[in-house]
């Protein structure tokens, strides 16, 4: 059944040369150091089902401390899926079951009685789409604090929404017009702003999902670079179909395939020297 | 095509013609197809207006007539000892007194000559009952008239106003027509002496209903009118809202939610003389309200509009992007807040439309409003929920019933009043959507 996707799988390749990979398309569990000291987020044994479909089969995989972790894979592999499993995002999908566990600081988020909205202040999301909120641009970044009542007054709101501008990276370019409607700026400005937004309620760890995929080199790499400054306090998850926007921003990298999770390991590691042999054949383009 | 024999291999046989030329012989019959597709959109427009022309015009036509009343201009002695012999000014007395005589007397006056009984009457007979009304009204609200004479331009009777408005033949045989020979030599003299006028018809607007046309108005199916939809609007809009935003956005799908879908666009389609039977058997017969008022008129008009306000709001709801959605409830917004705070603004220019077309719909309904009674006929403007009321569709339906020609083009005038206030609530309808959307 797996065969299907693979060119060629029954004609036996010769390795090419200089190839690092030894572990054979067939194996279907994760190669790759899954787990890191204290991680900020762990998952294990997560299975994720559309109704009868089974997307995702028994993912183990850590999120570290101020690291980036990019997944990567073709597309359909459940990248989307297992991203939205860490803010329970699936739970307004109906037909969705998650299960196994996904610790954060010991509790299993997962779990039916956690509370989403608290959760979701802590693992804030960016949307592959540009999705600010179809009001001012203050408004926009407002709305986390207000609703979870983070600012004591409208100063500190005021200061709340500014610094998260900056830390966006945005503040520049809109500091004369908060009072325009967010969905008035260029994609890459909104996309940032949807950044500013998730970052005001101060989240652990941000995903990202596809956050580039509509926006033009320039954007990019500002939305790049932006990554490489937050990481300082957050931890990202980054989705990207770009496996060099993967090799450039982050430190681990975990490559899926038709829903099993096959190599996790450091970026560079992964990129140069996949262990794994389909590792190796979506990095060197061979599908995808 | 090409019938020389070429040693081609068969597959690859009729390639003589470039793609490019194969697209230039079709593209005649495209653009016919097109130009024939345009025409019978043209042809569909044009009939369509054209009727709402006929349709425009018959009305208009008829009911300009109707803003205008014949008036005779009367000098009328307030007889003090004839209507407050104790003078003591009493209301109960004053307004039980015998006005008629008085406006008779005047009447009489202006024709010295008309001395037999008979012809008094049919003298009298070219003046309106209204007149009688009025001059009560005015000798109520002013007992300094008492003893005076008043210059007053009463309204004259609808057939008077039939003659002036040339829906009488003159020159007909005496005994098919309404009025009689003295009678129009009466008018004649009349006219001559500048007192008999068309005037601009304000009792037509002020006027509750009335058997004589010529003082018939329409403000009391105006008044009920207003009663019966603001009413509607308030049972039906937050109640319809409600069950559009929790079944759109919090009810689970399954079977039973499924059902009450179905059921809801059943309602939909339900003829509306049903909702009026439900109305006289649930609010009537088992709740004990009171027949023929605005407060079980828009109970009704609630049941029927209900299902159009919840399937217009569940589609404003639906298109609403998912993504806003997502991106509340991706910063932590629990459902409640992700959906008063960012879905319904966004789907609430939607929602007023179709509440607006559900009002324009209930405007227009008479069969279930038969129903439970509010058919009555009924002179006084309404003061509130609870007294008897009609509204518009019902007085032009009444109207239209009636045999004296002069109602007629009361008719006319009412659905002319009518469609304007359709034509207000659809402005309406536009400035908010406007003003909602300009907040992006
Ligand atoms: N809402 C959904 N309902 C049913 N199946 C879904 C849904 N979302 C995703 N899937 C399926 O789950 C699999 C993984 O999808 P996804 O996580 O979106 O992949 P990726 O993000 O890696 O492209 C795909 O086969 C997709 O068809
Ligand atoms: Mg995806």
């Amino acid at each position: 059944m797996n065969k299907t996707s693979f060119v060629d799988s029954s004609v036996k390749m010769a390795p090419v040369a200089g190839s690092t990979a030894t572990v054979s398309r067939d194996k279907r569990e994760t190669v790759g150091d899954i787990r890191v000291d204290h991680p900020r987020v762990r998952c294990n044994n997560v299975n994720v089902y559309y109704g009868d479909k089974h997307a995702i089969h028994n993912i183990n995989l850590d999120v570290g401390n101020n690291e980036i972790i990019a997944l990567i894979g073709p597309s359909g592999c459940g990248k989307t899926t297992f991203l939205r499993c860490l803010n329970r995002m699936n739970d307004t999908i109906k037909g969705c079951r998650v299960e196994g566990e996904i610790l954060m600081e010991g509790q299993n988020i997962n779990a039916r009685e956690v509370d989403v909205v608290p959760l979701r202040a802590r693992v804030g999301m960016v949307f592959q789409k540009p999705n600010p909120f179809p009001k001012s641009i203050f408004e926009n970044v407002a709305f986390g604090p207000r609703i979870h009542g983070l600012a004591q007054g409208k100063a500190d709101l005021e200061e709340i929404v500014v610094t998260s501008l900056q830390k966006a990276g945005l503040w520049t370019e809109v500091k004369d017009r908060l009072e325009e409607p967010g969905t008035g700026l260029s994609g890459g400005q909104q996309q940032r702003l949807c950044i500013a937004r998730t970052i005001a309620v101060q989240p652990e760890v941000i995903l990202m999902d596809e956050p580039c995929s509509a926006l033009d080199p320039i954007a990019t790499a500002k939305i790049e670079e932006l990554m490489a400054e937050l990481r300082e306090q957050y931890s990202i998850c980054i989705v990207t179909h770009s496996m060099q926007q993967a090799a450039r921003v982050s430190q681990r990298t975990a490559f899926f395939h038709l829903g099993d999770l096959i190599e996790v390991g450091e970026t560079e590691q992964i990129f140069v020297a996949p262990t794994h042999q389909l590792t190796e054949d979506y990095i060197t383009g061979r599908f995808g | 095509m090409n019938t020389a024999p070429t040693p081609t291999p068969s597959n690859a046989a009729p390639r003589q013609r470039k793609p490019i030329e194969i697209i230039h012989a079709g593209l005649k019959k495209r653009h016919a197809a097109e130009m024939r597709f345009r025409l019978y959109g043209l042809i569909a427009i044009s009939m369509g207006i054209l009727f709402i022309g006929i349709l425009f015009t018959t009305i208009l036509g008829n009911a300009t007539t109707a803003f205008q009343q014949t008036r005779i201009k009367l000098d009328i002695v307030v007889d003090a000892q004839m209507l407050d012999p104790d003078g003591k000014r009493d209301p109960e007395v004053l307004s039980s007194a015998n006005y008629g005589a008085i406006v008779k007397a005047s009447m009489n006056r202006l024709f010295p000559d008309v001395t037999s009984r008979r012809d008094q009457r049919e003298l009298n007979e070219l003046v309106s009952q209204g007149a009688t009304y009025t001059l009560r009204e005015m000798v109520m609200a002013d007992t300094d008239l008492l003893g005076r004479t008043v210059t007053l331009w009463v309204p004259a009777d609808d057939d008077v106003d039939m003659l002036m408005k040339g829906h009488m033949d003159r020159d007909a045989a005496e005994e098919n027509r309404r009025l009689k020979d003295n009678q129009l030599a009466w008018l004649d003299r009349l006219e001559k002496d500048g007192r008999l006028e068309k005037h601009f018809n304000v009792d037509f607007f002020t006027n509750g209903d009335s058997r004589e046309p010529e003082i018939a108005g329409i403000w009391g199916g105006v008044v009920g009118t207003f009663y019966t939809l603001a009413l509607t609007l308030l049972f039906s809009f937050p109640l319809g809202v409600a069950a559009a935003v929790y079944l759109e956005e919090f009810a689970p799908h399954n079977r039973w939610t499924d059902l009450i879908e179905v059921n809801i666009n059943n309602l939909a389609a339900v003829p509306s003389i049903v909702f009026g039977l439900l109305g006289l058997a649930v609010f009537i017969n088992f709740f004990g309200l009171p027949r023929s008022v605005p407060l079980v008129g828009s109970l009704v008009l609630t049941l029927l509009v209900l299902p159009t306000i919840i399937i217009a709001s569940r589609a404003a709801l639906k298109s609403v992007p998912p993504s806003i959605r997502e991106a509340a409830l991706g910063v932590g917004a629990s459902p409640l807040q992700t959906v008063t705070l960012h879905v319904l603004p966004l789907a609430l220019p939607g929602m007023l439309t179709g509440a607006i077309i559900g009002m324009a719909h209930a405007l227009g309904e008479t069969a279930p409003l038969l129903m439970i009674g509010m058919v009555a006929f009924i002179v006084d403007i309404p003061k509130g929920i609870f007294d008897p009321a009609a509204v518009l569709p019902v007085q032009i339906f009444l109207w239209a019933d009636s045999p004296e020609r002069a109602f007629v083009e009361k008719t006319s005038a009412a659905i002319v009043v009518l469609l304007a206030f359709l034509m207000v609530m659809n402005a309406l309808a536009v400035i908010l959507r406007k003003r909602f959307e300009r907040r992006w």
